[in-house]
């Protein structure tokens, strides 16, 4: 499966590109006042309104130290077009369905639905997202 | 139907707007059984959908139809005349061809069904012989054949070739009669169907545009080019013609939802045994096709309302001398930049009467209420939730979705209702919406280094309080503020605090937005107002749905987003009660009507509370600046004498010397309530203000001494509501005389 990859506090993560609908530098972004944390505001997506979800906050992650890089990967899902915000990209990469395993029992339960599986990479491991689950938990 | 063939999906469509027609058609036939145009528009919408489906091998469709082709061309022919049963027959006829259609849309193909006694009595109108028992079919198969087309892909004819022999009948309207099913086919040639995704996404873009024009003119100001500002004022002309042409495709005529009124009207007063007949004027006005869909339900239910409800029996209306037919009108007309849709019938109208039993009896007011209020309001009470004044519960209207349920959905979109009655007469429905929801002019404001977009329609006006001023024009009772304003007290809403924003620090002059939200006024605190704009409204997403506060966003000059506020939704967050509803007493509001009230503490810590509007301000004195004028306390106050009045002594207190009487305020200070009796300002000595609060008090406890109006229980302490009148009569008996 062909994956795009990205950075979150230090771990590596994946997001099938089937999803992704393009990759965006840091955006400016208004703020929306009574949303849940997980929403870090409204971009302009080429004249569509689009939400940003940090996604450090909604898998629990420590707060991005202020002025760190950060880039928006949009993506579609069921919900509609939504940017998740992540530290930083990294490669695409293709990898065999095989190699994934089921997310371990020792995952968080509030992170764990937000995973569809983790891959083992030589040295590391890559967790795989659920987009659905991420732009919206009662998916 | 991503399956679907593309002319599948063709004959679909057409045949869908063809049946819109036939419906149309059908009611038209009913007023001119004579009129030959009609019947032969009707012949060719059936025998092009029997043709087509043929042609696609959808066999029940095609039996169906022929066999109502088969009744049309004997009335067209005029071998046959058109009667009741006959209207009956090929509407079920319509229904059912309408019904396989949406068959094939979901699934492909047709499902399985037995047409055969719906076959059987078009047959037996068109043959006569059904001049027994009326509808029920008879059982002898006719010789006509019904083709049964093999599964096999019928011999196909191309469905325009089987057209065009009839539409060779030249459509001559009868002599000395206009053109009327006509006058819709000579535009068709000059129009084209455009897929609306399609639409959306040039709107989108021209949205974009308007914005990137905005940009340039702000950076082109500071420029000095002549070729430059030339350029940009062009690109500023041509972006706003763009945008105004753009809009204008978006526009549909309102006639698209009337059209399917009049067989609605008709199905309904038929089983209820009414007369009805329904006309329309200004079908051509236009609305954008949001709006068109956002009114759709509405009207139709408040249509359905006149029916069942304005209208009345054929036999009540002779005897009340008008004509046993009844009549709905339906009319639309452009005012301004809104378009007014009226529904007005010559039915019994609204009885003011029966309405207030009606809200009383089911709790929407009290009978207290109803005695004060006029007609004009009484008959706004239909749109009060749980009213329904259906004397018995019908299946027509009487579906627990009342007026409110119409209110609610027109005030969404920005529109209002209102009604009208001439009891005896008939009532007229008015409804009032915008032209388009896509662009509204707002205004921009500032709140904790946010911009917020505030919907023009809402806004009353704006208001700056000086900061020498805020001391005296702002009153603060604990967490709810307060506008002094002409005399009266209005709410105040913090923006930040609402929205848990952290504000800059205070102290210079503070801005008021007042906002007018249903039927309340509030004053909104912002931070800086900047200037009106038209804006684009996009949605938020799904992710955001909960938060009633905002009811969508738009892109700034400078690309950012801005959010819009909802004033509706804000109002509620903050709670803002209901003046004009708790004043008045007037149609609205939800449940129990709710009056604000002032608590203060009474002697021995007890409760005691007044009515917000009879408070026109509050002080704190200090003792130093009372004086005495014979027996009487009185304070320099705004350049007159105001007598004091101290509360508790002119109440007879329970306690000769009661416990700590001065609880929870400032020693040589004194709280004091102004009130205004007429033109004469008296002040009120109460204990220390605790909170204002929202209470039903309609029903009361009864109270245990004079002056004291009755018991309630707020916030889980018994508190007394204070008789201002009382108090001022006992205290100051000359003024009250006078």
């Amino acid at each position: 499966m062909q994956t795009c990859t990205f950075r979150l506090d230090g771990r590596l993560y994946g997001i099938a590109v089937a999803h992704v609908q393009e990759i965006l530098r840091r955006q400016p972004t208004t703020p929306v006042p009574l949303a849940e944390a997980a929403v870090e505001g409204l971009i302009n997506l080429r004249g569509q309104i689009v939400t940003a979800i940090d996604l450090r906050r909604r898998l629990l992650l420590p707060e991005r130290a202020e002025g760190a890089s950060s880039v928006n990967v949009v993506v579609r899902t069921a919900t509609g077009v939504v940017s998740l915000v992540v530290d930083e990209i990294g490669d695409v990469l293709d990898l065999p369905d095989a190699d994934f395993e089921a997310t371990p029992d020792t995952v968080s339960d509030q992170v764990r639905p937000f995973l569809k599986g983790v891959s083992k990479l030589t040295g590391h491991l890559l967790l795989l997202l659920d987009p659905e689950r991420a732009v919206d938990p009662a998916a | 139907m991503g399956d679907l063939d593309d002319l599948v999906k063709d004959f679909l469509v057409e045949s869908h707007e063809n049946l819109d027609r036939l419906d149309r058609d059908f009611m038209a036939m009913e007023d001119r059984p004579g009129d030959k145009e009609l019947l032969a528009g009707v012949f060719r919408a059936i025998h092009t959908i029997k043709g087509t489906s043929g042609f696609f091998g959808f066999s029940r469709l095609q039996a169906v139809c022929h066999a109502g082709e088969n009744l049309l061309s004997k009335l067209r022919d005029g071998a046959l005349v058109l009667d009741g049963d006959m209207s009956t027959a090929l509407l079920a006829m319509g229904d059912r061809v309408r019904s396989l259609l949406s068959d094939i849309e979901h699934g492909g193909a047709e499902n399985v069904g037995d047409d055969q006694p719906l076959i059987e009595a078009l047959h037996a109108l068109a043959t006569g012989s059904h001049h027994a028992p009326a509808a029920a079919p008879v059982a002898t198969p006719e010789p006509v054949t019904v083709p049964v087309p093999v599964a096999d892909s019928a011999p196909a004819p191309a469905p325009r070739v089987v057209a065009s022999p009839v539409e060779a009948h030249p459509p001559h309207p009868p002599e000395g009669e206009p053109a009327r099913s006509g006058e819709g086919s000579s535009i068709a040639d000059s129009t084209l169907r455009v897929d609306v995704r399609l639409l959306d996404r040039v709107m989108n873009l021209v949205g974009e545009l308007v914005l990137a024009r905005n940009r340039i003119l702000q950076e082109s100001g500071g420029i000095r080019h002549a070729g430059l500002s030339n350029a940009a004022t062009r690109l500023d002309q041509l972006t706003t013609e763009l945008q105004e042409g753009v809009m204008k495709t978006r526009l549909q005529p309102i006639g698209a939802v009337w059209q399917k009124l009049p067989r609605i009207v008709r199905d309904l007063s038929k089983s209820l045994g009414k007369q009805i007949r329904v006309e329309m004027q200004g079908a051509e006005t236009e609305l954008d096709k949001t709006i068109i869909e956002a009114i759709k339900d509405p009207l139709t239910h408040m249509v359905r309302n006149s029916v069942d409800h304005g209208v009345e029996m054929p036999d009540q209306r002779v005897a009340a001398g008008k004509p046993a037919e009844g009549r709905i009108t339906l009319r639309a007309r452009h005012d301004g930049g809104q378009v007014v849709v009226e529904i007005d019938d010559d039915g019994r109208g609204i009885d003011p009467g029966r309405v207030k039993a009606k809200a009383v009896e089911k709790g929407v007011i009290s009978a207290e209420q109803a005695a004060k209020m006029s007609d004009r309001e009484a008959v706004t009470l239909i749109f009060a939730p749980g009213f329904s004044t259906a004397e018995q519960v019908t299946s027509i209207s009487g579906r627990g979705v009342g007026m409110d349920v119409v209110r609610t959905n027109i005030e969404r979109i920005g529109g209002t209702v209102d009604v009208a009655s001439r009891p005896g007469h008939g009532a007229t429905i008015m409804v009032k919406i915008p032209l388009t929801l896509a662009i509204i002019p707002a205004l921009i404001v500032t709140c904790a280094g946010q911009r917020f977009a505030i919907p023009q329609v809402s806004l009353l006006e704006l208001v700056s309080v000086p900061a020498d001023k805020v001391a005296t024009q702002i009153e603060s009772v604990y967490d709810a503020r307060v506008l002094r304003l002409r005399g009266q007290l209005l709410p105040l809403v913090d923006l930040a605090g609402e929205l848990r924003l952290t504000p800059p620090p205070g102290g210079g002059p503070v801005r008021v937005v007042i906002l007018q939200a249903d039927h309340r006024q509030y004053g909104l605190i912002v931070d800086g107002v900047q200037d009106t704009q038209e804006i684009v409204v996009k949605p938020l997403g799904r992710q955001l749905d909960g938060i009633e506060v905002f009811s969508g966003a738009t892109i700034m000059g400078d690309g950012r987003v801005a959010l819009i506020i909802d004033p509706v939704g804000l109002a509620k967050r903050a709670k803002v009660a209901s003046r004009k509803d708790a004043g008045s007493g007037s149609a609205g509001g939800s449940g129990p009507v709710l009056t604000p009230l002032l608590v203060f503490r009474s002697p021995d810590d007890g409760r005691m509370a007044v009515t917000l509007a009879a408070v026109n301000r509050l002080e704190e004195l200090r003792e130093d600046q009372i004086e005495r004028m014979g027996n009487q306390e009185v304070i320099q106050y705004r350049g007159g004498i105001m007598p004091l009045v101290r509360v508790f002594r002119v109440l007879a207190e329970r306690r000769k010397n009661p416990r700590n009487p001065d609880a929870g305020v400032k020693p040589g200070t004194l709280p004091v309530v102004v009130h205004a009796h007429g033109d004469q300002m008296i002040g009120l000595v109460v204990g220390e203000i605790l909170d204002t609060v929202e209470e039903d008090i309609t029903a009361l406890r009864p109270a245990t001494r004079p002056g004291i109006a009755g018991c309630l229980v707020v916030r889980g302490k018994v508190t007394e509501l204070l008789t201002i009148d009382h108090v001022v009569k006992a205290a100051l008996p000359a003024l009250a005389e006078a």
